[in-house]
């Protein structure tokens, strides 16, 4: 497959943003080298190359951490905080959700919040319920947010730098159990434009639209399909806040069938905006309903077999598919 | 308090100037609600007129503040024009923030005012971050971050506290402890029978001083903002003062002791600094009346003004969401 993973991949722009701007900032809990660069890793490096005052780690205090990554950002830096686990991201919600999102249209545009929130988190850990939820679609539901989840390494770095290059606040997710999945080395300085999707496989039978590890599960059942004369076209969105419309619109337009797959719980999720806004667009071209594919509405279970049936799998994408051209 | 010289004459003439026109300009806007003219959520400052009027006396038009929705005096002690004010608390486009932030959202950063929050305790964790942005900067610059007793006793003033204090954040908390947290007496919600104790915790001086005193609430900023400009750290100053009214314009505060209220009223700490100006041979009757006037003629200005301009078109719903307007 390919030589880096997507851990080094959020390694190496996170470096390559920093020399390139020195306003570049990076804050959170033991992000820095004495507390070992993040409990993964994932920000190694930075302080011993950058310096600690570019590079701090902070108190376990997320309303703090936010809030000095909306502050320092007036002051014209863009930093990039870590909240270590997307559940954490709760504690913090009044600064990104009253603040970070809303200062640029309440002062009338005078200022903006230029920040970077990288989370990481998913099923599959045995992390039970506070620390694996996927609760992009709470994000995506503020106006003045974006939200964006890398699927492979390569879009990893790409929408790092653009969220970093970005004016605006950015919720950056990263999938734990896939931080080591491997992929194409990026570019350095790639660049994967915010709201833009990616159509990692062409077919005609149907759509399936997935992102973050789902796209991994998906492509394994797109696999599947092929082998029983089943062609899906498989759409990397990359972006959930904004999405890609266009690319989506022109592929189920195409196709007639979509299904959308995400690892959050299935009611009020982006699963259905993106259906809602199919089925307002493509009504007469639909040859079925799109359908949904999300976790079980329960908090994330522990027990394995729980915890290994709580989300959707390639398996589950497959037999959704088969069933929809049944 | 030290024992070094007060403010001088001008400075002293200049605190009174900021305080004169936050009383001005509260009894004008409970006017101009009362008769209707304008409809705002209205927050009075009415008796706290003291602290930012000696903490301003203190700082650059470069220092940053981020106030709360009770922060009207903040704002106009730091130096926001009147006409873009009264513009933003009547919603036109001519408005600080284009009339969609609104009296609880004022930003100006021309004077420094970055952040104005109607959600209590927020004020402090992004006055870090601005004080985190001077640190780097090696710029001098200061950031007061305003708040209230209340707001003492929900989180966000801890996790900020601690942070500022292990940072060494050139900031300064200023808490104007008014003795109510909406309609709950201090005591009834604060387990610290001073605000002021708790910057212990963090390790950082704190300062309680008669909010209602000029000179003393002069020396106390003075003394944390030199501190924080030095690198030495931040302070909590707890300047203790009265809410001559209820929380929100309208409210009855049958809460509040009738008595208690009256001794603060009578106490009014502008006339009694207006006093002392001319007793000490600071200021003469006819200097001060000609300003008062020329403060009532600004504020007709700025409220004729404001009532004059347009009200922002209704496409700014799209506009400054995103950087780049929604297609």
């Amino acid at each position: 497959m390919g030589n880096i993973t997507i851990l080094e991949s959020i390694n190496r722009a996170l470096a390559d943003a920093m020399e390139a701007d020195e306003t570049v900032l990076v804050l959170g809990e033991d992000v820095a080298d004495p507390e070992d660069g993040g409990v993964l890793g994932v920000t190694k490096g930075l302080s011993t190359r950058f310096g600690d005052h570019r590079v701090r780690s902070t108190p376990i205090a997320e309303q703090a951490i936010v809030g000095a990554a909306i502050g320092v950002s007036l002051g014209g830096y863009k930093p990039v905080a870590e909240i270590m686990l997307m559940n954490f991201t709760t504690v913090a919600m009044d600064m990104i959700v009253n603040h970070a999102a809303k200062l640029r249209f309440m002062s009338g545009g005078q200022t903006n919040v230029p920040i970077v929130i990288r989370t990481m988190t998913g099923s599959g850990f045995a992390n039970g319920g506070q620390h694996s939820d996927y609760l992009e679609a709470w994000f995506a539901h503020t106006a003045g947010i974006k939200v964006v989840a890398p699927s492979n390494p390569s879009d990893a770095y790409g929408l790092l730098r653009s969220a970093i290059d970005d004016p605006d606040p950015v919720i950056f997710i990263e999938n734990l159990p896939t931080y080591f999945t491997k992929g194409e080395a990026p570019e350095s300085g790639h660049r994967v434009p915010i709201g833009k999707a990616h159509i990692v496989r062409e077919g005609s039978d149907l759509t399936i639209i997935a992102y973050a590890k789902m796209v991994q599960e998906a492509a394994a059942a797109v696999e599947a399909l092929a082998g029983r004369g089943i062609s899906a076209e498989l759409i990397d969105l990359r972006s959930i806040a904004p999405w890609d419309r266009e690319t989506v619109l022109a592929s189920v337009k195409k196709t007639g069938r979509a299904i959308v797959v995400h690892e959050a719980v299935t009611p009020f999720g982006a699963g259905a905006e993106i259906s809602s806004v199919i089925h307002e667009n493509l009504f007469h071209a639909l040859k079925s309903p799109v359908q949904r594919l999300g976790a079980a509405f329960c908090p994330v279970p522990f027990s394995r077999p729980l915890e290994a049936a709580f989300a959707p799998d390639a398996a589950a994408i497959e037999a959704a598919a088969a069933a929809l051209l049944a | 308090m030290t024992n070094r010289p007060g403010p001088d004459t001008t400075t002293l003439v200049a605190i009174y100037r900021r305080m004169a026109l936050i009383k001005a300009n509260d009894e004008r806007s409970r006017k101009v609600i009362m008769t209707g003219r304008l409809v705002m959520p209205y927050y009075s400052p009415r008796g706290q007129e003291v602290i930012p009027s000696a903490v301003s006396a203190n700082l650059n038009d470069s220092d940053y503040i981020c106030t709360i929705y009770r922060g009207t005096h903040d704002m106009l002690a730091k130096g926001v024009p009147l006409k873009d004010l009264w513009a933003e608390l009547a919603g036109r486009v001519t408005g600080t923030c284009k009339g969609k932030g609104g009296p609880m959202h004022i930003t100006h950063p021309k004077s420094g005012v970055m952040v104005t929050t109607g959600i209590v305790g927020s004020s402090m964790p992004i006055a870090n971050g601005l004080a985190w942005s001077s640190q780097l900067n090696r710029d001098g610059r200061v950031t007061v971050a305003y708040f209230g007793d209340g707001a003492s006793n929900i989180g966000a003033f801890h996790e900020a506290l601690n942070l500022a204090s292990v940072w060494k954040l050139p900031v300064v908390f200023v808490c104007q402890n008014n003795e109510w947290g909406e309609h709950t007496a201090y005591a009834k919600a604060t387990s610290a029978p001073r605000v002021a104790d708790r910057a212990a915790s963090y390790s950082m001086p704190g300062v309680r001083v008669d909010g209602n005193d000029v000179l003393e609430t002069f020396a106390a900023a003075r003394d944390a903002i030199e501190r924080a400009r030095a690198g030495d750290g931040p302070t909590l100053i707890e300047a203790m003062t009265y809410r001559f009214h209820g929380h929100i314009f309208g409210d009855a505060d049958a809460y509040m002791d009738p008595e208690r209220k009256q001794a603060a009223i009578a106490a009014d700490p502008v006339p009694r600094f207006r006093g002392w100006l001319i007793e000490q041979g600071h200021a003469g009757e006819a200097e001060l009346a000609a300003m008062e006037a020329a403060i009532d003629a600004e504020i007709d200005d700025a409220i004729d003004y404001a009532l004059a301009s347009d009200f922002p078109d209704v496409a700014e719903l799209g506009r400054d969401v995103f950087a780049t307007e929604a297609a």
